[in-house]
């Protein structure tokens, strides 16, 4: 069943994906000011929304193994990470190639810019961790107690650096701006692609919990086959 | 009756004093043995000769960065002093039998964090008179908030390291995963520590704008503090 959903949700998310390619390549023209490159947008903003999004889905469920010590949790908070870690390097390559189009560099130590890559350090850590241990519970423990600290740490990383270095471009969506900032059109493919963003992120996130509860049964019968 | 005084075992001391008698134990091995204060003192002191070499130190812009370049070390030592901290717990099965005690969980781990804390503090404080001399800084101009700075992110670097040394404490890699861990999630109190100790380095520090750096080490330390305490029962088991 959830193999068919995750299918399910992969095909979604390639057809959505593939009408929001030829709108962005085919219907809407160049930004006035930035060109071509503003479609990179597209990307960007879905990828750091959907990392996010999975950083705090993960804390619930680092919070939920830590009530339950149901290893399931785990496994799932595990996967929400992987995944998450993948879409917040393609919002700092992304956001990196924009750069050095419009500001003329690769990098700029502004609050966003400098708060991604320390949501990558601790997520990258996180995953390094788990590597480094092989006892389930010991393992789980460590890495809820990680998540729940590196949630928090991102948090006060945002609102520390937002307090001095910004020169990251403003918020252009609706939603935020009341209106005026973005074109109907461009906006409506934004959320369009932030939807296939997603579907595509919860499949790949049902497919890694499914090989993390191989992995689990796997380590198990091994245990089980060393004591016998 | 279950919860009156006579009742209550021997050993049961309120957290504050438990933690307290964790930190004086761990403080007299530390004095007996000098085992994390010879290793982080030196480092810290080869690592500011070092730096020495590297940039100019009678530069203004060197005075500049002076900050960056002490919490580096600090942040480097801390984690020889994080990873002695529960490591020394080992041998004998010293951790079980704290763990199987009548210690609260919380006042084990906050007594290993004002252990850390006041070791690092000793290596801070030489350190930072060997930096006054090296690269000719009058740190002593403002000693009240600098003082104040250092004792809040030592606190929040030693409270960090106390919770992820005891989770790390039986890893194979531990000394290696341990700086990984911690360094990221330090980053936002090291940015505080070294902004407000550039600005005390600096011949005119603006007062608002510590302020608003040193608010960022407090909200650091009681998040942080409360977290740590929260999960001291769930995150410390045998």
């Amino acid at each position: 069943m959830r193999e068919r959903i995750a299918i399910g949700l992969a095909v979604g998310a390639a057809v959505l994906l593939s009408y929001n390619l030829y709108q962005m390549f085919m219907v809407l023209p160049d930004e006035a000011m930035q060109g071509a490159i503003y479609r990179i947008l597209f990307f960007h903003a879905p990828s750091a929304i959907v990392g996010m999004i999975g950083y705090f889905v993960a804390l619930t469920f680092s919070v939920l193994y830590l009530s339950s010590g149901k290893l399931r949790w785990d496994s799932l908070s595990a996967s929400v990470i992987e995944v998450s870690l993948v879409f917040s390097v393609v919002n700092i390559v992304t956001g990196s190639i924009w750069a050095r189009i419009i500001w003329g560099i690769w990098w700029t130590w502004d609050y966003r810019l400098t708060s991604a890559l320390v949501c990558v350090l601790i997520f990258a850590g996180y995953l390094m961790m788990r590597r480094a241990i092989e006892e389930p519970t010991q393992r789980a423990r460590l890495s809820a107690a990680l998540c729940i600290f590196g949630c928090v740490d991102v948090v006060i990383v945002w609102k520390s650096i937002e307090w001095f270095r910004n020169n990251h471009p403003g918020p252009v969506l609706t939603i935020r701006t009341g209106g005026g900032t973005m074109d109907p059109a461009m906006e409506r493919i934004f959320y369009l692609n932030l939807l296939a963003i997603l579907l595509m992120a919860i499949a790949l996130v049902l497919v890694r919990t499914r090989q993390e509860a191989t992995a689990l049964q796997i380590d198990s019968l091994r245990r089980l086959a060393n004591a016998a | 009756m279950p919860g009156r005084l006579e009742d209550r075992p021997p050993l049961r001391m309120k957290t504050v004093q438990q933690a307290l008698c964790v930190a004086r134990k761990d403080l007299a091995i530390e004095l007996r043995t000098k085992e994390s204060l010879n290793a982080a003192g030196a480092f810290a002191i080869t690592i500011l000769l070092l730096l020495s070499f590297v940039f100019d130190v009678t530069s203004e812009e060197t005075r500049e960065i002076a900050g960056g370049l002490l919490w580096l070390v600090f942040a480097f030592a801390g984690a020889l002093v994080f990873n002695r901290g529960f490591a020394r717990e080992l041998p004998n099965e010293c951790l079980d039998v704290l763990l199987a005690s009548a210690l609260s969980r919380a006042s084990l781990l906050i007594g290993k964090a004002i252990a850390n804390f006041v070791t690092l503090l000793v290596v801070e404080f030489l350190s930072l008179i060997i930096f006054g001399i090296f690269y000719d800084i009058r740190w002593w101009l403002h000693t009240a908030p600098l003082a104040a700075s250092f004792l809040l992110a030592t606190w929040g670097i030693s409270i960090v390291g106390a919770v992820f040394g005891a989770l790390t404490v039986n890893l194979r890699l531990r000394e290696l995963m341990l700086p990984v861990i911690i360094y990221p999630l330090l980053i936002p109190l090291l940015i505080a520590a070294i902004e407000i100790t550039n600005l005390l380095f600096s011949a005119q520090p603006s007062l608002s704008e510590g302020l608003l750096w040193g608010r960022l080490l407090i909200v650091f330390d009681i998040v942080f503090t409360a977290l740590a305490l929260s999960l001291a029962d769930t995150l410390l088991v045998n």
